[in-house]
């Protein structure tokens, strides 16, 4: 097994946020990092960090300490080549159908124009199975449906990473089983690297291939771990990761 | 304690054989779906029902002026369309009404350029916003008509200071609801528009403009309405602005006359005319934006 060298590093990153009345550390120190074709996963349960971790990549926060590099390059602002996926549904534009809602993310960030846009958009809505929705405006779309014209939308883009926050939480327990198969059906199509947060344990043991599992208040690294296919391994790695989870809970109450 | 066991023992549901229903797709399956009669559909038209409401209002008009039997007083429906139909005819009203909504246009236009330019300012920096919400907290309650004396000093009898008035009466209405749409769009809509890498001007017409329509469309129409009222209104108090003078002096002027059927015309057509502008202009901008995107249900 050859190493590449990692495309996404965080090394270190301290995240602080103020709200009006407290200066809360969302993360303190952690450090991992994301290689080509990855499902890395950020497991934790909330009030861990994850998401704001997700943000930072994103672009959106700057880190007090410690530094997120994409590609070799310090992440500043956000762009492009980090398309996000939000757990909310009314991340497409209302304005824009199925197809422009695509199309218009890769005009507006200058990738492509015109029919080249229109044509990468087509591809990737099929990809997602929903050409028959292509100019339907996103009001007309089912949640599920809604998740995966943002997916299409973030694959057209084709990012170096694509960030997905908790994309299926909002939905239903079938709708969302569904959708994590053919996430992982689309990853063995084109093989993209994603950056996946959740806190559902057996979510991230379907999705991922690798878990970094998150401690709350603030969030710091309690592992790293490969993920299984194998149903039986799955369940052992659940319990396994279930208890590195709720160990630190009981030491707490034990404390108090 | 038997008593207990007894009681437990009681609560345990009947057991029931399971149902499972086989694959039918029978041909008499009731209807699923039933064409409306021509009545509910032509009910569903909100011009219909629209038509149907100035309809009643025009009869009672009418009835109510013939009891009453005083043209001085209250014309019926019937006098007043026909003072309307030979004042059109005669020119006189067409000239007066476009005399009316060419200063009307003007103002407007000039309103609303002057509130996006402020919104723009208040979205860039946090001095911005301060000055627009001071800005608008004081006068947009001051009504319009308060500065008409101060416009005549200022720019004349003429139609710089109806212009002024104009300006004053729209400007404030347009910016305040453009404003709190922008800051209502959700934080999802922003994030993804700067994933996208927009920034500046770009942002704010691709995404914030857009996602913020539903409130600049109320602002556009609250606008509409309060020019329409103060340049009447100020026709009505100074009278004769341009050469020709407006809608509002055309009421002023027949009042003055006794002519009643006339000046109900001239107020038949402001109101005419504020249909047309709700009902066509508006309303199509709204079916052709905000209910086909879904922001409006």
């Amino acid at each position: 097994m050859s190493f590449e060298a990692p495309l996404l590093e965080v090394s270190g990153v301290t995240l602080r946020y103020k709200t009006p009345q407290h200066l809360v550390t969302a993360t303190y120190r952690v450090s991992f990092q994301v290689y080509p074709g990855d499902r890395f996963i950020l497991l934790g349960p909330s009030g861990c960090g994850k998401s704001t971790l997700q943000k930072a990549v994103g672009g959106y926060m700057t880190p007090t300490e410690g530094e997120i590099r994409l590609k070799g390059q310090v992440i500043r602002a956000p762009g492009p080549d980090r398309m996000m996926v939000f757990q909310e549904f009314d991340q497409l534009l209302p304005w824009k159908t199925v197809r422009q809602n695509v199309a218009f993310a890769l005009e507006a960030s200058r990738r492509l124009s015109g029919k080249e846009a229109d044509d990468r958009a087509m591809h990737y809505i099929e990809k997602v199975n929903l050409t028959k929705f292509a100019d339907s405006y996103p009001h007309m779309l089912s949640g599920g449906m809604k998740q995966r014209v943002a997916i299409a939308r973030g694959m057209a883009m084709e990012p170096d990473i694509l960030l997905m926050d908790e994309p299926f939480a909002a939905l239903d327990a079938l709708t969302r089983r569904k959708m994590q198969d053919e996430l992982l059906m689309l990853w063995e199509d084109t093989r993209f690297t994603v950056l996946f947060v959740t806190h559902s344990i057996a979510e991230a043991i379907k999705i991922g291939n690798r878990i970094l599992l998150l401690t709350p208040h603030p969030g710091r690294v309690k592992a790293e771990l490969n993920s299984v296919s194998d149903p039986l391994e799955a369940t052992v790695l659940e319990r396994r990761i279930q208890q590195m989870l709720f160990s630190d809970e009981l030491k707490e109450t034990a404390d108090a | 304690m038997r008593e207990l066991i007894n009681a437990m023992a009681l609560q345990q549901p009947a057991m029931r054989p399971e149902i499972v229903v086989p694959d039918s797709s029978s041909p008499t399956m009731t209807v699923v779906e039933k064409p409306l009669s021509k009545l509910e559909l032509l009910y569903n038209v909100s011009m219909f029902r629209k038509a149907l409401i100035l309809i009643a209002l025009a009869v009672i008009w009418e009835i109510y002026g013939r009891i009453l039997n005083n043209d001085l007083l209250f014309p019926t429906f019937s006098a007043t369309v026909s003072a309307f139909l030979q004042s059109v005819i005669d020119g006189v009203l067409p000239a007066r009404a476009w005399a009316s909504i060419r200063i009307l246009l003007v103002g407007y236009a000039i309103g609303v350029l002057l509130a996006g330019i402020l919104t723009a300012i208040a979205m860039a920096s946090r001095i911005g916003t301060d000055f627009l919400e001071t800005m608008t907290s004081m006068f947009n309650p001051l009504p319009a008509i308060a500065l008409l004396p101060l416009a005549l000093i200022w720019f004349g009898l003429g139609n710089g200071s109806l212009v002024f008035v104009l300006v004053h009466s729209v400007t404030w209405a347009i910016a305040l609801n453009t404003h709190s749409g922008f800051l209502s769009v959700s934080k999802t809509l922003k994030m993804v528009g700067r994933n996208y890498g927009l920034a500046g001007p770009r942002f704010i017409w691709d995404i914030l403009i857009p996602a913020a329509f539903p409130s600049i469309l109320t602002g556009l129409k609250i606008g509409w309405a309060f020019a329409w009222r103060t340049l009447i209104a100020a026709e009505l108090v100074f009278g004769v602005s341009s050469g020709s003078g407006g809608l509002g002096w055309f009421i002023f002027e027949n009042k003055n006359m006794l002519d009643i059927p006339n000046v109900f015309a001239g107020l038949l057509t402001v109101i005419l005319i504020g249909l047309v502008v709700e009902n066509l202009i508006f309303q199509t901008i709204e079916r052709r934006t905000i209910q086909r995107w879904g922001m409006q249900t």
